[in-house]
């Protein structure tokens, strides 16, 4: 009885947090658990998905996602592209508003994207808008920012003018660095325009408070031009970095939404929760690297025989319980202009025959067992998963080839600050998240003059040569075959050893709808309703 | 007395400076730096975020930038997050922190010492035993663990108490991280008044008033809890110091806005001025807490005096 009582008092506890301080029982307000807090909430600085899912229900760009990742006009009603695929004219939307009230126009777009661009701002991500016309050289402060090719012919046209031909601009236009900035209220509040209470944002929501670490409320903007289809009136974004406290919010019913929880959960999860479990891969690729500069891994028969003998279906059922996918390219699946990857050749072999032809190019190329000793230094970010692979591919590498292998840590920092600065390794743990969904942004990684992200220092002119191919091809089809002889080329190569496609996990409460799983993870709240 | 706190304030002046000193270098000795992610920056995007923040002056033209800024509390801006400078952070953090550290202060403190105290008068009793065994299990049970068993527990099967979050800031939000909170330092009092709660009551001034037919209870708190409470006092100091500074641990697990998640988040991310402004904070409450506790021996101890 007492309990009974207890409990009662507990619902109506439960249900004035979930309702919140404001007694308006019509709204209908979204928890959504958030995965930690957000660094920035400026376009120019922001990096990472957890500050994305946010700055898209805030500002609206010139091209958006929809609910199942595919690209559609945002802020821009339309566009045409001139015959040889430099000049894009966007034509805005009429009714588009700030949730000031004042109009979006062309100018608010030059203003953002030059800002992007200004060296002063230092903008994290201001590569993702190079294809415009002497971005880079204004960034570098080579030319002066009213050089960039982003003009307003009048308040509701903008033309933006490319260096050349780039077949992924609409997907670079739809990133959080993309979204526009009111100028009006940047020239007038300096840095503070990302602050509640002075935002002004063009999207479906607007910025209500926010106290970091605690909580981030937004609320819908009644100016927003589509303002009659947005059903959700609320949304609180909860910055809850500890996976397993998420879960634990979720499953008091205090989240309706939670992004990335643990995958040794997934097995519990699914028993109980079912179809509110959604595993989605998305375009993120989990690679070792080979130092291509040295002995013995600048031999193409090595670096084959070390890929192929890493049984990847272990390392994703065991260790990663399911979460994340096999993976024989680097390009991951799930990107529309791409369609199925070029895989390694040794993926469709079972795993026994992988090892017995693993052993055989090993014993060709003069290592391992009967051969010069091999000796091997797995580098890798500390964290308990990477571990647990390092010490899996270890024994595989072991077992198959009497490698001696070790393996070395060091915090994520370290990590890629010795890898970027050309420091010397054997195999190296890395991975990719797409910047936008296309196949070029996994490819460039191993091209030789990206002094940055080709860790491994692959050099391939055959390959360099299809990648130069690709970006001046406009016509969509043959690109994309272009592109696949290059990842077929680089998957015959290895010069990095692609093992898992990461997959984005989700806790979606049953009463959240209009939610579709997607290879980009987009998620924009306007998609969403709650059906008590 | 007022010349011993001053003397006391003056001297913390340079050990305020020295902490700062070290680490300010320390923190740059370890590799990588602000802006190495896990996604590598493009040669100029990192070009133009070390000249915006300045890290591409030599290192003593930014430790001077740094000392000259910091003693007007200019503490510079955070590297992590972007928004905010540090000085805005621990602004904004800190009274979560020091609202929840004051209540797990005065919970394991009033507990620890009452636990002792009756384990201690009631030696090797059941008692005794209940109470030594739970706060042995209070210091051997990290936080980590106890937090989420609460709230598995009091959240999720009974559903009594909020999961986590700061809410409005009621009570029911604050029991179940303030229990974390408390726990392994309630035990700590407990075991230290006992111990020395034993031995005072052991003393020949005690006997000598039990002798002199004293009642029990003036006896206990008048005469013996004064000196059983000495070592209580001194652990008082490194304690308050952690507790009202955030627990890292508790303020993730419970999603606290406190500043204790910047020790460990700047430290991870190389955010330089994160780390400082969250060193100097802890410094300061130290060097307070030390001093507060000198006096209160003052009082406590006939032996002591500040002169």
């Amino acid at each position: 009885m007492i309990s009974m009582k207890l409990n009662v008092r507990a619902a109506v506890l439960l249900g004035s947090i979930l309702i919140g301080a404001s007694p308006a029982l019509a709204e209908t307000v979204l928890h959504r658990g958030n995965a930690g807090e957000p660094q920035t909430l400026d376009q120019a600085h922001t990096s990472i998905n957890i500050e994305e899912f946010i700055l898209k229900d805030l500002y609206e760009g010139l091209t958006i996602y929809d609910a199942a990742g595919k690209i559609i006009p945002g802020a821009a009603e339309s566009w045409t592209v001139s015959d040889d695929g430099t000049v894009y004219t966007f034509k805005l939307r009429e009714n588009g508003k700030w949730s000031d009230g004042s109009p979006v126009t062309a100018a608010d777009f030059a203003f953002s994207f030059q800002r992007v661009e200004d060296p002063k701002t230092a903008a994290g991500y201001a590569n993702i808008l190079f294809p415009i016309k002497n971005a880079e050289k204004a960034n570098k402060g080579e030319v002066p920012l009213d050089q960039l090719g982003v003009k307003a012919i009048d308040d509701k046209t903008l033309e933006i003018t490319l260096e050349r031909p780039t077949p992924f601009f609409l997907e670079l236009l739809a990133h959080q660095t993309a979204l526009p900035v009111s100028k009006a209220s940047v020239e007038k509040n300096g840095t503070d325009f990302v602050k509640p209470g002075v935002m002004v944002s063009n999207g479906a929501y607007k910025l209500v408070a926010h106290t970091p670490n605690d909580s981030l409320t937004t609320e819908k903007n009644a100016n927003y031009w589509d303002a009659a289809n947005v059903k959700i009136d609320k949304v609180i974004f909860y910055p809850i970095d500890d996976q397993a406290a998420s879960v634990r919010r979720f499953e008091a019913k205090e989240m309706d939404l939670v992004y990335n929880f643990s995958a040794d959960q997934i097995e519990r999860l699914k028993s109980s929760y079912g179809d509110q479990v959604h595993i989605s891969p998305t375009l993120a690729t989990y690679y070792y690297a080979f130092d291509t500069r040295q002995e013995p891994y600048s031999d193409v028969r090595v670096r084959q025989a070390l890929s192929m003998s890493v049984d990847r279906d272990f390392l994703a059922k065991e260790i990663y319980s399911g979460s994340q996918i096999p993976a024989y390219s680097m390009v991951p699946p799930g990107i529309e202009t791409y369609g199925e990857p070029s895989k390694a050749d040794f993926g469709t072999l079972s795993q026994l025959d992988r090892e017995d032809k693993a052993i055989a190019l090993m014993k060709e190329a003069g290592y391992g067992e009967g051969g010069k000793p091999l000796e091997i230094e797995i580098r890798y970010n500390t964290n308990p998963n990477h571990e647990r692979v390092a010490t899996a591919v270890a024994d595989m590498w072991k077992n198959t080839f009497g490698a001696k292998v070790s393996l070395v840590n060091l915090d994520v920092s370290s990590h890629y600050a010795y890898l970027q600065e050309g420091g010397k390794f054997n195999v190296a743990r890395a991975g990719w998240v797409a910047d936008y969904a296309d196949a070029e942004n996994f490819l460039a990684l191993s091209v030789s003059t990206n002094k940055t992200f080709n860790y491994g220092h692959y050099q391939n002119p055959e390959f360099d040569a299809l990648m130069k191919k690709s970006y001046e091809e406009t016509d969509a089809a043959a690109r994309s075959k272009i592109l696949h002889e290059a990842e077929a080329l680089m998957m015959k190569e290895q010069p990095v050893a692609p093992f898992l496609t990461q997959a984005d996990l989700w806790l979606v409460a049953s009463k959240v709808k209009g939610w579709q799983d997607n290879a980009a993870n987009q998620h924009l709240t306007r998609f969403l309703s709650v059906e008590e | 007395m007022i010349s011993f706190v001053l003397r006391r304030l003056a001297s913390a002046v340079p050990t305020l400076f020295i902490v700062v000193t070290i680490s300010f270098f320390l923190m740059r000795f370890a590799p990588g730096g602000p802006f190495n992610l896990e996604r590598p920056l493009p040669p100029q995007t990192m070009a133009n975020l070390m000249r915006t923040y300045q890290l591409d002056q030599p290192l003593w033209r930014q430790y001077l930038t740094y000392i000259t800024n910091a003693v007007t509390g200019d503490f510079g801006p955070s590297y992590i997050y972007k928004d905010n400078t540090v000085a805005e952070l621990i602004a904004k953090g800190l009274p979560y922190s020091l609202e929840l550290g004051f209540y797990a202060l005065l919970v394991a403190l009033i507990g620890g010492v009452l636990a002792g105290t009756i384990a201690a008068l009631r030696q090797n009793s059941i008692l005794d035993f209940a109470i030594m065994s739970v706060s042995t299990i209070g210091v051997t049970v990290p936080n980590f663990v106890v937090g989420p068993v609460l709230t598995l527990i009091f959240a999720v099967i009974l559903a009594w108490l909020p999961a986590g979050s700061w809410g409005d800031g009621s009570l029911r939000f604050l029991i179940l991280p303030m229990i974390a909170l408390a726990l392994p330092q309630l035990a700590v009092f407990a075991r230290l008044t006992r111990g020395s709660m034993i031995e005072a009551l052991h003393t020949d001034h005690i006997r000598t008033a039990r002798a002199y037919g004293l009642p029990a209870r003036t006896v206990v708190v008048t005469h013996a809890m004064r000196a059983a409470l000495l070592p209580v006092v001194s652990y008082l100091a490194p304690c308050a110091a952690a507790l009202l500074t955030g627990s890292a641990v508790i303020e993730t697990i419970f999603t606290i806005p406190g500043v204790g998640r910047y020790f460990v988040l700047g430290a991870i991310n190389r955010d330089y001025t994160l780390v400082m402004g969250t060193v100097v904070l802890v410094a300061i409450f130290v060097i307070v807490f030390n001093l507060v506790v000198d006096i209160l021996y003052g009082l406590l101890d006939p032996r002591v005096r500040h002169d």
